[in-house]
């Protein structure tokens, strides 16, 4: 089994032990370690269980790669399901727990899945389940979802916070190993200023551990002296635990950042998205080792070679006493040699090339390591872990010549670079035939906005493996992105050369080997399961990911994709370029929701627009309702009092004294300039421009298709000015709506549009005592018949300077006053205070529905929906005939818009005066062509009126208008039709005389 | 064909899987056909398969210009449901919602669908009236749909927080027989069955042009040669405008990016689908455990299939708040694929403008959902000139005005 080394470990402070549980179980560890290498100095070689079979998996990388140890993390609001173990730093108290098993990770009864693997190749779901029908929804799919999915869900609230922060840099690089530190050293110097971000804790990359010279200095030494000379410029930021996750257009970059994983109570949030405008990036995020598919190779303890020495040199940490290297290059020998040197046994290297030769291989021999060239891996043994290993001829059908005993595999099928962040915006890759990898395509780069190339890659992640080319190209990449240019001339290294294209072993297989040589540990996809994707034609690379699943788990196929790609090129006999890759998206490794959110939850999670009355309406314990980003009372119920109460209350209050409301959500947009007049006479239906100054009019606007979008009262403040008033939820819309006139068509029409919406606050005074109230107030206002309905004027109102408008929206005498935002209190306490002798009465948004609805006023968005014209509403008047132009006149013209027979606006009384149901059609004889029941009208506002003592309606009906009088059927659900009487839509005052009194 | 059943799978593994046959056939192109779809996707694949199977038509070939399905397909969040408001657009998602559940019998092939419910949360009074109109709307078009208060909808997805500060969940419209279904397994198991009746599927296979003689589609060009048709469907969402150019018209169509997201799989927590428009933001879980997230199309033209990252952020941002136990959860991945819309947001079912050429595009966010009424609906107009399905979706409502309008665009609260 695996465990630690009783010296050594570059990373790990021995004397800072750390103890954590793993399923309850107490076990130690080191600071400087990660989850994964503390798991696997305690000895815990099984952390987890695959997918679809729950086979046992052991931790076979060591970064973010890693398809197996998924493990939960803490508990309550701050559990984390699916952590990936090699990328969490270990703290003293962790709590993990494994995933997928029950009742325990040693006993899970979901083997049974494994057992039946025979039966359930890629795919199986689709050519089963099927009868009978009610099976899948009740019993299979279940069933498949329990045994699916991965970790617990989360239950609780998350107890961190998120933030995002934004960066601009000339130079962002993306990895701290050499290629990246060299990158930011010869950017600095010249001057950009730079920025480092590094996924890991630590600075170096491979360097360190591979051991060879760095620019002729030891790895460890050339790394301290190049971060203390970054750390000494100004103009350059290190950034470590931060990962680039996302390139997108202009050169923005996502990335994740862990502030307080590793060090959890620490203050502050517990992530950080960083959004990065940069410049250019050099993208040194190195290689990731490929393992090798041969049977059993999903045991635990078989491991990536590179992982095998990552965890020796740097935490001391082994995979057992004896490990069996497997490989088709050279750098898996830097994996014995390093297990040689500590003085664990290796007892054999298979080889896959037929004649392995160079230092590395002399080096291994000299060593004492036995090397079997040309030979390969047929079997492992072992059940929950690696007891040993099956040598076969590579060339072979898998005839086991020996058996070799062992605790650990260390694989390595050659290295591909990570052109992930590359390949998000639109960067291509070329296949490297020598190097058996995909290398970024320097002919097609991702492109910024002028043209030239926003990435720069260098180092392994740019195919060339050694520390010299990482150096080189490091330094050339941080130069030329930090003067301008946008390519570098790349390092012929040859390091990688020595591949053998060896993807499976051993390579005749028959089907029953090749179903237990695992491509995907995580999904459980095998080599045969490439092979069935081909067979029943799916040939795409696109496909066969979706038939098997290959590549889709929680590494995204890191591991995993290019040796698929690799069978699949070979079962359909075609080269790997012909086949070509799956697209890479973001993000590069997982991010959670919450850092993704940033700061946005709560009282954060959208701004409030708030009146300047907001906190008089919430004192007094008004009932809101969101209306945009706006809150607005919907009524002010008093103690004891329904909704339905309250409402009826305000309505009679207005009817019979006076009310107040909080308009100043409604949308004030000042238009003005020497062709104002002209523009809004474009805009609206009726004519603006010859509106006098003083006087107000109702507008309707229309969309150019001759729909309705929008009305509300405009007043000529001047000769040039127009003060344009829309509903609540249009004003940030109709504001658009003209600048995208303004911009785009008429930019050389002298007008300009200013949204005051916020710069006033605004309140309705209706009711037949209104003036009254207002009169109580000093002022030099004459609200009598100076100013007659649709009329404004302005004056000075309990000592602010205000601007009055005589309109009514609820048919009773009706005055808005509006004053600048910050008197908007003063007002509205002064009001109170002036109606305290009359019983004034503050009202909301329902009361001023129904007192409009009473009145037969349309609303927006209740009357209208995008699809009802100015006609339909019996609004004609208001469409100018003497026009020759305006936003929806050609598209009013149109057949089935001036068709005769469109629904238009009627009242509806239901024969026993109850109120229509809400949404309720009208209905028509017989069926539509499809089956459904013919309709003739709906209703589009029903209220029950306390004025009237009974339901009101508004509705659309066809021919409405010419049908007065007649009975109609309104729908109801689950219940027999209701009848009604068409009657006029305005069913209080028609005359007017209260509102003009 | 190989009828695939538990059965089946036993047999063959005795031999390895050696023994599967193709899913569908691959075969070479033919000079001619009596028809030939443009377009691979879900939609198309089934329009030629219902053209075999409900027309008798034999002699169909699909052209793909890439491999089938790999357009928006396979890249939508699978919600399927027919709670429409307009009569037109219930009854062609209605249709195509109900031959959703009978789909893996008709097909012999397990396309997942799982009517697990859908429910639309209204967060504000003007949702709550809007989907109680809906409610009443479904009831006359014989849509099973139905107004539920926030105690039901917090009984149907526990994770929810229905008592929010900002915009408490004042009820939802529930359509307990909408749900989901496997998107790759759609346009496959169409093709298994349409290459079963003699349907050519041509993957690999671009349309360059299409010729016109005297005002009749006769063929098209091809990058594998010239194929002439008796009828041409086209049938290629964000890229119709390109192939309408090439018959000499254009279209009212503009292509813009949406994005899905997936996180991480975990164990079964939501076992329906919710969806929040208030708010910008649908959620359910697929059956490999993943939340499969959807939110808002960007607002400009592209064809990038990438999408801008501020969607992603406002969509996340609207489900934490909906669902705040996702915040610690992990998100995987996110892609964008072209949406195609129109004016009114409907799709267009149509003959085209050049005689003998038929049109099934527009479907802007909501196609995948649609994919088995539409295929059967463009059949029958092909076949026969004439579909009640499509009856309303035809081009010429954008020059009458009758447009078939969903967004309810202008709906705002005084």
């Amino acid at each position: 089994m695996s465990g630690r080394l009783a010296t050594g470990g570059r990373l790990i402070d021995r004397s800072r032990a750390l103890e954590f549980t793993f399923d309850g179980r107490r076990l130690t560890g080191f600071a400087g370690d990660t989850l994964a290498a503390a798991l696997l100095g305690a000895g815990e070689g099984l952390v987890g269980r695959s997918f679809k079979y729950h086979r046992p998996r052991g931790i076979v990388a060591y970064g973010p790669e890693e398809p197996n140890a998924l493990l939960g993390i803490g508990r309550a609001g701050r559990f984390e399901p699916n952590a990936r173990a090699t990328q969490v730093d270990l703290s003293d108290g962790l709590e993990a727990e494994s995933q997928n098993r029950w009742p325990s990770l040693a006993f899970d009864v979901g083997t049974l899945n494994g057992l039946a693997a025979r039966v359930l190749p890629a795919g199986f779901y689709y050519k089963t389940f099927i009868h009978p029908r009610p099976f899948w929804k009740h019993l299979f799919e279940p069933v498949i979802r329990r045994a699916a999915g991965l970790g617990r869900a989360p239950r609780h609230r998350d107890d961190d916070t998120y933030e995002q922060v934004h960066a601009h840099v000339d130079v962002l690089v993306v990895g701290g190993g050499v290629a990246g530190l060299a990158a930011a050293l010869a950017a600095g110097r010249a001057g950009a200023r730079v920025m480092v971000v590094e996924q890991s804790a630590h600075w170096g990359g491979r360097a360190p551990v591979d051991g060879d010279p760095v620019d002729g200095r030891a790895p460890d030494q050339w790394l301290g002296q190049t971060l203390a000379a970054l750390e000494e410029m100004e103009n350059v930021r290190l950034i470590p635990r931060c990962a680039a996750v996302g390139v997108y257009d202009h050169g923005f970059v996502l990335a994740a950042e862990r502030l307080t994983d590793h060090d959890p109570g620490a203050p502050g949030p517990r992530q950080r998205l960083w959004r990065i405008r940069a410049g250019r990036v050099v993208l040194a995020a190195g290689a990731i080792e490929r393992p090798l598919a041969f049977p059993g190779n999903d045991l635990p303890g078989v491991m990536l070679a590179s992982a095998v020495r990552d965890y020796l040199v740097n935490h001391a940490v082994f995979p057992g006493d004896r490990t069996v290297v497997v490989t088709n290059n050279d750098d898996a020998y830097h994996t014995a040699l390093a297990l040689v040197a500590a003085g664990l046994r290796v007892p054999a290297i298979l080889d896959a090339r037929a004649a392995p030769n160079g230092l590395l291989a002399d080096a291994a021999r000299a060593a004492g390591i036995r090397v079997l060239a040309g030979h390969g891996i047929a079997g492992v043994a072992g059940r929950q872990r690696v007891a040993g290993v099956k040598v076969c001829a590579v060339a072979g059908e898998g005839a086991v010549v020996e058996e070799i005993a062992c605790e650990a595999v260390a694989m390595s099928g050659g290295w591909s670079p990570a052109v992930h962040l590359w390949s998000h915006c639109g960067g291509r890759v070329a296949w490297d035939a020598d190097r058996a990898m995909f290398r970024p395509d320097p002919a097609h780069p991702p492109r910024g906005a002028d043209g030239t190339a926003m990435v720069i890659p260098a180092g392994a992640a740019n195919g060339r493996l050694s520390p010299a080319a990482a150096l080189a190209e490091g330094t050339a990449a941080g130069t030329a992105a930090a003067t301008g240019q946008d390519r570098i001339d790349g390092s012929d290294d040859p390091t990688g050369t020595d591949i053998a294209p060896v993807w499976m072993m051993p390579q005749g297989a028959g089907p029953a080997l090749r179903a237990k040589a695992f491509l995907d540990f995580q999904n459980d996809v095998k080599v045969a399961d490439v092979d069935l994707a081909a067979r029943e034609g799916f040939e795409s690379v696109e496909h066969t990911k979706r038939y098997t699943t290959l590549g889709m788990a929680t590494d995204q196929g890191k591991l995993s994709n290019i040796n698929g790609l690799a069978v699949l090129s070979q079962a359909l006999h075609k080269d790997i370029p012909a086949v070509g890759t799956t697209t890479f998206r973001p993000p590069y490794v997982p991010v959670t929701l919450g850092t993704l959110a940033g700061e946005a939850r709560g009282d954060l999670f959208q701004p409030v627009r708030a009146t300047p009355m907001l906190g008089w309406h919430v004192e007094r314990e008004a009932y809101m309702e969101p209306v945009g980003l706006w809150r607005r009372p919907y009524c002010y119920p008093a103690p004891g009092e329904t909704h339905e109460v309250a409402v009826a209350r305000e309505v009679n209050a207005v009817r019979q004294g006076v009310g107040i409301l909080d308009a100043s959500t409604l949308g004030k947009i000042l238009v003005q300039g020497l062709d104002a007049g002209r523009f809004l006479d474009m805009l609206y239906t009726g004519a603006m421009s010859t509106l006098p100054v003083g006087r107000c009019r109702y507008g309707l606007m229309c969309s150019e298709q001759g729909f309705l979008i929008d009305d509300g009262v405009v007043a000529r403040l001047s000769d040039d000015a127009w003060l344009c008033h829309t509903t609540t939820g249009g004003a940030d819309r109709i504001h658009a709506h003209m600048e995208d006139w303004l911009q785009t068509e008429w930019w050389d029409w002298r007008v300009f549009t200013l949204n005051l919406t916020e710069q006033y606050a605004q309140v309705a005074v209706a009711g037949p005592r209104a003036r009254d109230v207002l009169e109580t107030l000093s002022g030099d206002i004459d609200l009598t018949a100076a100013l007659p309905h649709m009329h404004w004027t302005h004056g000075t109102l309990a000592g602010i300077p205000a601007r009055i408008f005589r309109i009514s929206f609820s048919g009773e005498l009706g005055f808005e006053v509006a004053v600048p935002a910050a008197r908007g209190m003063d007002l509205w306490q002064a009001l109170l205070r002036a109606g305290q002798g009359v019983g004034i009465t503050p009202y909301g948004t329902e009361a001023l529905h129904v007192l409009r609805a009473e009145k037969g006023f349309i609303m927006i968005g209740d009357e209208t929906d995008g699809t009802v014209t100015p006609r339909d509403l019996g609004l004609e008047g208001m469409i100018s005939k003497k026009k020759a132009d305006f936003l929806g006149k050609r598209g009013m013209e149109r057949s089935h818009l001036a068709a005769p027979d469109r629904w238009r606006l009627v009242g509806l009384r239901a024969a026993d005066d109850s109120v229509l149901p809400e949404g309720a059609y009208v209905l028509d004889a017989g069926r539509t062509e499809n089956g459904q029941r013919a309709t003739q009208g709906r209703v589009t506002s029903t209220y029950w009126s306390p004025t009237l003592k009974r339901g009101i309606a508004l509705a659309l009906l066809r021919h409405g208008p010419d049908r007065m009088g007649q009975s109609v059927d309104v729908s109801r659900i689950g219940a027999a039709p209701i009848r009604a009487t068409v009657v006029a839509p305005c069913q209080y005052d028609p005359d007017g005389g209260r509102m003009h009194g | 064909m190989q009828r695939y059943s538990v059965f089946a799978l036993v047999r063959q593994a005795m031999g390895w899987h050696q023994g599967w046959e193709r899913a569908w056939r691959s075969p070479e192109p033919q000079a001619a056909y009596d028809a030939v779809i443009v377009g691979g996707g879900g939609h198309g694949l089934a329009t030629a398969y219902y053209l075999a199977k409900n027309h008798g038509m034999r002699r169909v070939a699909v052209l793909e210009k890439g491999w089938i399905g790999g357009g928006n397909t396979g890249r939508n969040t699978t919600i399927i449901r027919s709670n429409y408001l307009q009569d037109p657009s219930a009854a062609i998602y209605e249709k195509a919602r109900s031959l959703y559940e009978t789909l893996s019998q008709d097909l012999n092939y397990n396309v997942m669908f799982s009517p697990r419910g859908v429910m639309m949360l209204a967060q504000t009074q003007h949702e709550v009236r809007g989907y109680r109109r809906t409610a009443q709307a479904n009831a006359l078009q014989g849509v099973a749909t139905e107004f539920i208060g926030p105690a039901r909808v917090k009984e149907l997805c526990p994770i929810i927080h229905v008592s929010g500060p900002r915009y408490p969940v004042l009820g939802a419209l529930w359509q307990p027989r909408g749900g989901t279904a496997r998107h790759d397994a759609v346009a496959w198991s169409y093709a298994r069955g349409a290459s079963d009746l003699g349907v050519d599927i041509i993957q690999n296979c671009a349309v360059t042009g299409i010729d016109v003689e005297g005002g009749r589609v006769t063929g098209v060009q091809t990058t594998r040669g010239p194929i002439r048709c008796g009828k041409l469907g086209v049938v290629v969402a964000g890229h119709s405008g390109v192939l309408a150019g090439m018959a000499g018209f254009r279209l009212p169509i503009e292509s813009t990016a949406l994005q899905a997201l997936v996180s991480e799989p975990i164990k079964p927590c939501m076992d329906v689908v919710v969806m929040a428009n208030t708010v910008h933001g649908y959620m359910s879980q697929s059956d490999k455990g993943e939340m499969v997230i959807g939110g808002g199309a960007d607002g400009r033209n592209d064809y990038t299939q990438r999408g801008s990252f501020s969607h992603v952020e406002e969509t996340l941002r609207a489900l934490i708040e909906t669902f705040p136990m996702l915040s610690r959860l992990k998100m995987l991945r996110w892609w964008g694929g072209i949406v195609d819309m129109t004016g009114d947001r409907s799709p267009i079912i149509s003959k085209a403008p050049v005689e003998g050429m038929f049109l099934n595009c527009g479907w802007g966010t909501g196609g995948f959902k649609a994919i088995p009424g539409s295929g059967w609906a463009m059949a029958e107009l092909m076949a026969k000139g004439h579909s009640p399905l499509a009856s309303a979706f035809g081009l010429e409502r954008f020059r009458e005005g009758r447009f078939v309008d969903e967004s309810v665009a202008a709906g705002v609260a005084h």
